[in-house]
């Protein structure tokens, strides 16, 4: 639980592309943990209920009128947030893989620590058996292509269970990246010498629909994010050359 | 190679008029027909006067006039879609930035509508 006082400074965002089949039970699962919590789903221009449900179930809704992707959904509820004058956002997936329960611990971590960003993360306590083979593989290639560009080790960089406090959502307001963001953004943090921590949290299997990355689009992600990595490293070295 | 030339002559003239057709209806907005202009108007020039063509074509190593000038096609649409690139990136990303503070907007709109239905109520 969060206390009342704590709970007006956290918002818990939600983004959902077509998920009608696991909204429900995860915002009411959120709203059983925190029931003084805000929780805003982002409509990633679903075509299917995914909007009505989240309505009927308590969370309010931020629709987009197209779908921009996860980076574009994940960034208007940061602008959002931001707007409303929240210091503290906690984003979870709309497919019912992250544990409400996990919240208070990552909103503490926020609090407490003075990191910028908190990493709810799968393989902290080795709790990690609905993994797929291809993402336990992709995360320890990015574990090492990370490790040193942040100068320390990230366990769980693909992870969409993550907080982040006021300053952040200052950052990520401006610059967020638009398709496969965790990574990036983490590079994105450090390039302005801000911090990160990793908690540990259970993962589910999914409660319904399936993932969007296939072994096709597993190869594109690899290129695009090394990409994304590589760009912002030299966009942010370039900026330091030039003072 | 005189064929290839004139191939690429009407081709060049081919693809000015119909730019200025497009501008002329609207299809393409002024600014993005002037890659188009530039390009067909070199590929003009350089379809015409073969010796611009044959010096070209000596500068860069290429023994053979003909493949000199697909040479230089090739570059210039390169150019062209390479500019068209950051055209379309750029509207991407205003594109993102409208439809957010769209939905920010109409989120805020709802908000209000609630908060005034409940004090109608009350």
């Amino acid at each position: 639980m969060i206390p009342k006082e704590q709970a007006d400074s956290l918002l818990i965002i939600v983004p959902a592309y077509n998920e009608q089949a696991t909204l429900t039970g995860v915002i009411r699962e959120v709203k059983q943990v925190l029931p003084d919590v805000s929780v805003v789903v982002i409509d990633d221009g679903s075509a299917d209920a995914t909007a009505t449900l989240a309505r009927d179930a308590g969370a309010r809704v931020l629709s987009l009128p197209y779908h921009l992707g996860l980076g574009g959904a994940v960034q208007a509820g940061y602008k959002l947030a931001y707007e409303l004058g929240y210091q503290y956002v906690i984003r979870i997936d709309g497919d019912g893989q992250h544990d409400a329960r996990d919240i208070p611990v990552l909103f503490e971590t926020l609090r407490t620590s003075g990191c910028q960003m908190v990493i709810g993360s799968r393989f902290l306590d080795g709790d990690a058996h609905h993994t797929s083979f291809m993402r336990k593989t992709g995360v320890r290639f990015f574990r090492a292509v990370l490790r040193p560009i942040l100068g320390k080790s990230v366990r769980d960089p693909t992870s969409g269970f993550v907080g982040v406090n006021r300053e952040a959502l200052q950052v990520f307001s401006k610059s967020f990246p638009l398709e496969y963001p965790e990574i990036e953004a983490l590079v994105v943090l450090q390039r302005r010498a801000f911090r990160f921590v990793e908690t540990p949290v259970r993962v589910r299997p999914r409660m319904g629909g399936r993932s969007s990355i296939t072994a096709v689009k597993s190869v594109y992600y690899i290129v695009h994010v090394l990409l994304g990595v590589l760009v912002n490293i030299l966009k942010f070295e370039r900026r330091r050359w030039r003072r | 190679m005189e064929r290839l030339l004139n191939a690429m002559t009407v081709l060049s003239i081919v693809l000015i008029l119909l730019v200025l057709r497009s501008v002329r209806r609207a299809h393409i907005r002024v600014e993005y027909s002037v890659s188009w202009l530039g390009a067909s108007v070199t590929l003009l020039v350089v379809s015409r006067s073969s010796g611009a063509l044959e010096w070209l074509g000596g500068v860069l190593g290429i023994q053979d006039a003909a493949l000199a000038l697909i040479f230089i096609v090739g570059c210039l649409f390169l150019v062209v879609l390479y500019r068209f690139s950051i055209v379309i990136s750029n509207l991407k990303d205003a594109n993102i930035s409208l439809t957010q503070r769209l939905a920010i907007l109409e989120f805020h709109l709802r908000s209000l509508n609630e908060k005034q239905e409940t004090r109608t109520t009350v």
